[in-house]
């Protein structure tokens, strides 16, 4: 299952993009409407790219009177990203879309302001979990000192599944001023630089807990989607690779059915875990 | 594809296959060999079999398209945004250095009206030669100074040099520059504050018209 990276994609400017997915993931909406940060808010760098969007988005009640409509004529399913800067306004994001037409809900649980994961985490889900009934997803920072344990802390809140990684911070200056090339001055790193780090994320995360893991981090070519896979995902989102390649979900699909098929799986989920050798882990949740 | 030196420019010709040359200032997103993010560029000049971007190579991306050997591929998405509104009496443009990018196409669209054209030096004032009927201006001396009135004016440059004339020049439209990761709406980077508001430049722009 191919979807999207939260905030790499808007489906209404670019519904042929979002016609390619298995799903399409929102922006994070937050409870009240977000302009973002001051430009300039995105630069490349060597290995990946930084952005600081800052959450633009028209607020809860902007998304679900306007947004989410139009989204959902569009035909994908579509997985809702919220993002809030207390458990309670999680809850609150998750009981107003409970009623709503919406696949999954997918709480953005790694934004740079929470300060103890694992505890917040566990708050957070926990606190979504009782608000909603709906398939919920926990997206999980790599940028902690135990992503595992992050992981199983999601877990034992009551989240249906992971979606790992989102990205971490970083810096870039200007060549000849050597100031922040972004507005405010660190940003978040996607890209191939993150490909690792998502594979070892992942890894970790379908050890702990045994979860359905949508992976995320530096996918390019059908050979890193098959990677993420083998290390434990059972889906997985394109982020930065869109925007150089508006047709990379059906090139990505393409390819990865030729990677999987040359190594002999019927599927490309015949090599679901297959980097951690012998039979999985038994599942603590799982969603059809 | 081959590439020409225009003084410290250069001029990026590629085959344009199926490409639609657009409406002029809208953009096309050129990917650089190397590089994980196209750039976006607008359209300098559009033949039968060619399309033209006038490029300053300053950083990795602009030096990875503009070092391109002859023969070689470069992905090209566009053209994207929002162009100019051609249906305007008395036109001038005013450019200020790669600001002039769009200009030799626009111009040849307008039925080469008057244009105003400022640059940091003689040597990038070499690139005037590219638009009919300019008067160049060489820093310290502005483009601002050489706007009369009584003009359509459709202007591209640096920003300082667009809030300049946009307070000169009621009306005016502004094509603006941010850098961007996709062009097409998805990343949401090319955001710019224009009269208080953030405006995403591959949607909304790149070209605004100001309201008079």
């Amino acid at each position: 299952m191919i979807l999207n990276a939260s905030g790499c994609l808007d489906a209404l400017t670019a519904p042929d993009v979002a016609s390619q997915l298995d799903a399409f993931v929102t922006k994070t909406v937050t409870p009240l409407p977000r302009e973002g940060n001051q430009p300039v808010r995105i630069a490349e760098t060597d290995f990946g790219m930084l952005n600081s969007i800052g959450l633009a988005n028209p607020g809860i009640d902007g998304f679900v009177g306007d947004v989410l409509p139009r989204l959902l004529e569009l035909g994908p399913p579509v997985w809702v990203s919220v993002g809030g800067f207390a458990a309670h306004e999680y809850a609150e994001l998750c009981a107003r879309l409970d009623d709503q037409p919406v696949e999954a809900l997918e709480l953005n649980v790694s934004c740079p302001n929470v300060s103890s994961p694992e505890e917040e985490v566990e708050e957070i889900v926990a606190a979504a979990r009782a608000a909603t009934t709906k398939t919920l997803y926990a997206k999980l920072s790599p940028a902690v000192p135990d992503v595992g344990a992050a992981a199983a802390a999601a877990a034992r809140a009551g989240a249906d599944g992971l979606t790992l990684v989102n990205t971490i911070r970083g810096l870039a200056l200007d060549e000849r001023t050597l100031e922040p090339k972004l507005g405010p001055g660190v940003g978040g790193l996607s890209g191939p630089a993150l490909r690792p780090i998502a594979l070892a994320a992942v890894f970790a995360a379908y050890r702990e807990t045994g979860l359905p893991i949508v992976g995320v981090g530096g996918v390019e070519t059908g050979a890193h989607a098959l990677d993420l896979i083998a290390a434990g995902s059972s889906a997985f989102a394109l982020g930065t690779v869109l925007f150089a390649d508006p047709e990379a979900p059906a090139r990505v699909r393409e390819e990865l059915e030729r990677e999987a098929s040359a190594r002999g799986f019927a599927t490309p989920l015949g090599a679901y875990a297959a980097a951690h050798g012998g039979p999985p882990p038994a599942p603590l949740r799982r969603v059809a | 594809m081959r590439v020409e030196e225009i003084g410290p420019y250069r001029l990026l010709r590629l085959k344009r296959g199926r490409l639609e040359s657009g409406i002029p200032g809208q953009f096309f997103m050129l990917a650089p060999p190397g590089r994980l993010l196209p750039r976006p560029m607008s359209l300098c000049l559009a033949t039968r079999s060619e399309l033209g971007f006038l490029i300053d190579p300053v950083g990795p991306g602009t030096c990875a398209l503009t070092g391109v050997g002859r023969g070689e591929h470069v992905h090209v998405l566009g053209p994207l945004g929002n162009g100019f509104r051609l249906d305007v009496e008395r036109p001038l443009l005013v450019g200020g250095g790669i600001g002039i990018a769009p200009f030799p196409y626009l111009s040849e669209r307008l039925g080469r009206p008057p244009a105003v054209l400022g640059f940091r030096s003689r040597a990038y004032a070499e690139a005037a030669a590219l638009v009919p009927n300019a008067e160049v201006v060489i820093e310290p001396r502005l483009v601002t100074e050489a706007i009369g009135p009584g003009h359509a004016v459709l202007a591209c440059g640096p920003e300082p040099m667009l809030r300049a004339v946009a307070g000169l020049a009621p009306g005016a439209q502004l094509a603006w520059e941010a850098p961007m990761a996709c062009g097409y709406g998805a990343c949401y980077g090319c955001a710019v504050e224009i009269d208080g508001e953030l405006r995403r430049l591959c949607v909304d722009g790149p070209v605004l018209e100001r309201a008079a």
